[in-house]
């Protein structure tokens, strides 16, 4: 289907039905059971997913296809939000151009610093880009006040020109990002007993996109430019030999990753129309290798589960605070129920990170192929039991390794 | 369509993807809408929650956490529990300490990591998730600023924690966002009589300013008010943010001509520059005959506290100090001292206020609705809350109100007890026009109630 492989296309299909139902399929919870707490299923959050998943899906067809380690890509997604926020300002709220704008922008300026950057390889390629979105990064935050709003970030004003659209709404507000007139921040409530689920506008703009720039990368994984990416990655020095310049190869899929990151700051902004310089920093690059390392870096899906599993973690986990412990353990005797929320509470609430820290080095130590690797083993372990139970091993399908 | 997918498996997902896409269109918004009576997040049944959003990583988590010890105490005192605090010395008296319009105070926490990004996640999801009707609370003006925005276009109330740039109620002000803390523009016209009193009026400036928002807004303001006095400023050089030795900037300070340092500097910034000036013996100077002095636009007592010893002697402003003695400081610093067994900050201070503020204004209105709380607080006069009698200006949501001089003091008696009171600047000197130019270009637009 779509000239896709059918193992490809039940991975297309699964995220799909992911992306499409996560309203449902991430409200496992009813609202008034205390275990509410885990639902993730409101519109930030899940625009957050989305969002994210699309930059790691980027990151990934540098980073997974080419070996090419950037440790720069925020910037890419910064420049993008900039570019995004202008947009509103000048021409209106509409989100079609200011994407389109973010994608331009952020790819102009990824062969600028891909050009650069790609002239050496490995360590000083990424310190190289390191270099480069912290000066994005410093630019934007200071000397380029007037164009970025700096510490504050850049923001809409009831000032703006919006010469397609109205500086103003007739209630005297600033008007919202809408396609074609749908705002993106409109919900509908779908009320089930005990469950509420929010549709909302924006969400399915982003997933419908995600699902595109998903279908996009699978062709790019499956065609002969991905496999001479991952020919590169293999082994640069035997490329050169046979009588081929890797460059202009590693050049496009920077460029192509770059706009990627620069979609999902594009697609940010019209979320939620502000640019913070803070998404430029360092450590905004080093989440993304995160993400890629923790789903699985080279394989079609993985970047994508990494992307959501972080944002969780930061969304849910970081707001779990003391009252709600105690309330938890409400149910054990006093003395031991301090004593438990003090060995829990250092890992949750502001100790996010440091949950995320150790689940991280327990991926990366017991399953080098990611969140996807794991998968595959529970997968395989199943199929096993299935085998032995119908006594025929030529139905089963093969196990194909992670790329 | 390969055969190894089956049927059934395309129809059992054709199914669920066209249900999910169908279901927000089937739905008619308005019959989903449960009991949303015209504004965002309208509380339901007998509780109604605030969402409070503050710094518990990051460079001002010591600042963060100090707020949230106030919005908890705040809460307690709403819902009838401690001894009330400033709720007695108030000068409304609708607050009966039994939450708001009789329903339970209940809160849920985020941290804004002092990232304005982080800080708009956690508002949104306090917003969208938990179902908050107001959003207050942290330590920077960025933040502050991009909160005020978002809470604009949610249709929530937005009450500011500690922000001292002019921007807050400035350019970037918002018809559903309100400042109880004062600003650089206040700050300056504060210092200004006090330094001339004490160091003249014809010395040489030198500012270093923290190369970001707040930092630009406070050197303005104290250029401006310094020289309106006959001060003449010698260089203004910017300093990046993440700077922790501030050695090369200092040096050039003593060939300048200067005598008079100003550090637009806040939090471990401040801690940092001060110590550099006073280990290269800038203090112990004599230049044009005169005494060599540094100032510090904004103090506060946890920066005092990083700073140790250095502070001895150092002029700067602040909102509120505990040793103030009037009664609602009294009966604010008794219940934190109380809970807690140390006085508040002036962070924790303003977001106390705030949170009452906020109560008292629904009460007084009768409703949670944005719209009616911004009328509710527009030209409100009250007194009680510490700071003597105070006015929240109508035209910019700012709140008008004394400003303190303080000056590290040179014997403190405890590990709080770091700055005394100079001057209580009284609210006229530093009230401006609500079109000062160092507050031009914002509108504040109208109020918005949300869905």
């Amino acid at each position: 289907m779509l000239g896709l492989t059918r193992k490809d296309t039940t991975i297309l299909l699964i995220v799909t039905v992911l992306a499409l139902g996560a309203p449902f399929l991430l409200n496992p919870f009813p609202i008034s059971s205390p275990l509410a707490q885990f639902n993730a299923g409101y519109p930030d959050l899940m625009q957050r997913f989305v969002i994210f998943g699309i930059f790691a899906i980027g990151f990934n067809i540098l980073f997974g296809l080419t070996g090419y380690l950037s440790f720069g890509h925020a910037a890419f997604l910064g420049v993008g939000s900039y570019a995004g926020v202008w947009m509103f300002k000048l021409l209106g709220m509409n989100v079609i151009p200011a994407i389109l704008a973010s994608m331009i922008v952020a790819g102009l300026f990824s062969v600028l610093i891909g050009y650069i950057s790609l002239r050496r390889s490995g360590i000083y390629f990424s310190i190289l880009t390191l270099a480069f979105a912290q000066m994005s990064f410093s630019l934007a935050y200071s000397v380029l006040t007037p164009i970025t709003g700096g510490e504050t970030g850049l923001q809409l004003s009831l000032n703006d020109p919006r010469i397609l659209g109205q500086s103003v709404t007739p209630d005297g507000n600033i008007p919202v990002p809408s396609l074609f007139g749908l705002e993106m921040g409109e919900n509908t409530r779908l009320v089930i007993s005990n469950w509420v689920f929010t549709f909302n506008v924006g969400y399915y703009f982003c997933a419908v996109i995600l699902i595109l720039a998903f279908y996009l990368s699978i062709r790019i994984f499956r065609s002969p430019f991905g496999l001479m990416l991952r020919a590169i990655k293999t082994n640069q020095t035997r490329l050169n030999y046979t009588g081929l310049n890797p460059k202009p190869y590693t050049l496009a899929a920077f460029v192509i990753s770059g706009m990627y990151a620069g979609l999902a700051g594009g697609l940010m902004v019209a979320m939620d129309p502000l640019a913070g310089a803070e998404r430029m920093f360092w450590t905004a690059s080093g989440e993304v290798v995160l993400m890629a390392i923790l789903g699985g870096a080279g394989t079609l899906i993985g970047p994508i589960l990494g992307a959501g599993f972080i944002k969780y973690m930061e969304n849910i986990v970081s707001k779990i605070n003391e009252t709600i412990l105690h309330n938890w353990f409400a149910f054990l005797p006093d003395g031991l129920e301090d004593i438990v929320v003090s060995m829990v509470y250092p890992f949750i609430g502001k100790g996010w990170h440091l949950t995320l820290g150790i689940l991280f080095m327990l991926v990366v130590i017991f399953l080098p192929g990611g969140l996807v690797e794991g998968g595959q083993r529970i997968g395989r372990i199943f199929r096993r039991k299935k085998k032995k139970e119908t006594g025929d091993g030529s139905g089963a399908t093969t196990v194909n390794p992670a790329e | 369509m390969s055969k190894k997918i089956t049927r059934r498996g395309v129809l059992a997902v054709t199914a669920g993807a066209g249900a999910a896409l169908a279901m927000p269109t089937i739905f008619d918004g308005s019959v989903w809408a449960d009991g949303h009576s015209g504004f965002t997040n309208a509380p339901q049944g007998d509780t109604v929650t605030l969402g409070f959003n503050v710094p518990q990583t990051g460079p001002y988590a010591d600042e963060g956490a100090d707020e949230l010890r106030a919005y908890e105490l705040a809460v307690e005192h709403l819902n009838g529990g401690g001894d009330g605090g400033m709720m007695s010395t108030f000068s409304s008296k609708k607050l009966q300490g039994n939450g708001i319009l009789g329903k339970k105070v209940e809160y849920v926490t985020g941290d804004t990591q002092t990232k304005s990004d982080a800080a708009r996640a956690s508002a949104k999801s306090m917003i969208e998730k938990d179902g908050a009707v107001m959003v207050t609370g942290g330590s920077s003006s960025g933040v502050a600023v991009a909160v005020q925005a978002l809470c604009q276009e949610a249709g929530i109330i937005f009450m500011a924690g500690l922000t001292h740039s002019n921007d807050t109620t400035g350019k970037d002000k918002r018809a559903n966002g309100f400042r109880h803390f004062f600003n650089s523009y206040m700050s300056g016209a504060a210092l200004a009589p006090v330094l001339a009193a004490n160091y003249g009026t014809d010395r040489k400036a030198y500012h270093l300013t923290a190369d970001y928002n707040w930092g630009y807004t406070t050197e303005e303001a104290v250029r401006s008010s310094t020289e309106a006095m006959g001060w003449e400023t010698v260089n203004a050089v910017k300093t990046p943010l993440a700077s922790t030795d501030f050695s090369s900037y200092i040096a050039p300070v003593l060939n300048s001509g200067a005598d008079v340092l100003v550090l637009n500097h806040y939090g471990g910034n401040m801690v940092n520059s001060l110590t550099n000036a006073v280990q290269f013996g800038l203090r112990d100077k004599s230049i044009n005959n005169k005494n060599f002095e540094i100032i510090v636009p904004l103090y506060s007592r946890l920066m005092a506290k990083g700073a140790g010893a250095n502070v001895k002697g150092i002029f700067g402003s602040t909102n509120w100090h505990w040793s103030l003695q009037d009664e609602g400081s009294k009966a604010f610093v008794k219940s934190f001292g109380t809970k807690y067994g140390f006085p508040p900050s002036q962070a924790a201070h303003t977001c106390y206020v705030q949170a009452m503020l906020y109560a008292d204004a629904v009460e007084r209105a009768g409703s949670f609705n944005p719209c009616a709380v911004v009328e509710a607080l527009e030209g409100f006069e009250f007194d009680g809350m510490g700071n003597g009698p105070t006015l929240y200006r109508a035209e910019d949501h700012q709140c008008f109100k004394d400003v303190l001089v303080v000056k590290g003091k040179e014997n403190p008696d405890s590990e709080f007890d770091l700055l005394e009171i100079v001057e209580v600047t009284p609210a006229e000197k530093v009230t401006y026009a609500a079109d000062h130019p160092q507050f031009a270009g914002g509108q504040l637009g109208t109020c918005n109630p949300g869905a």
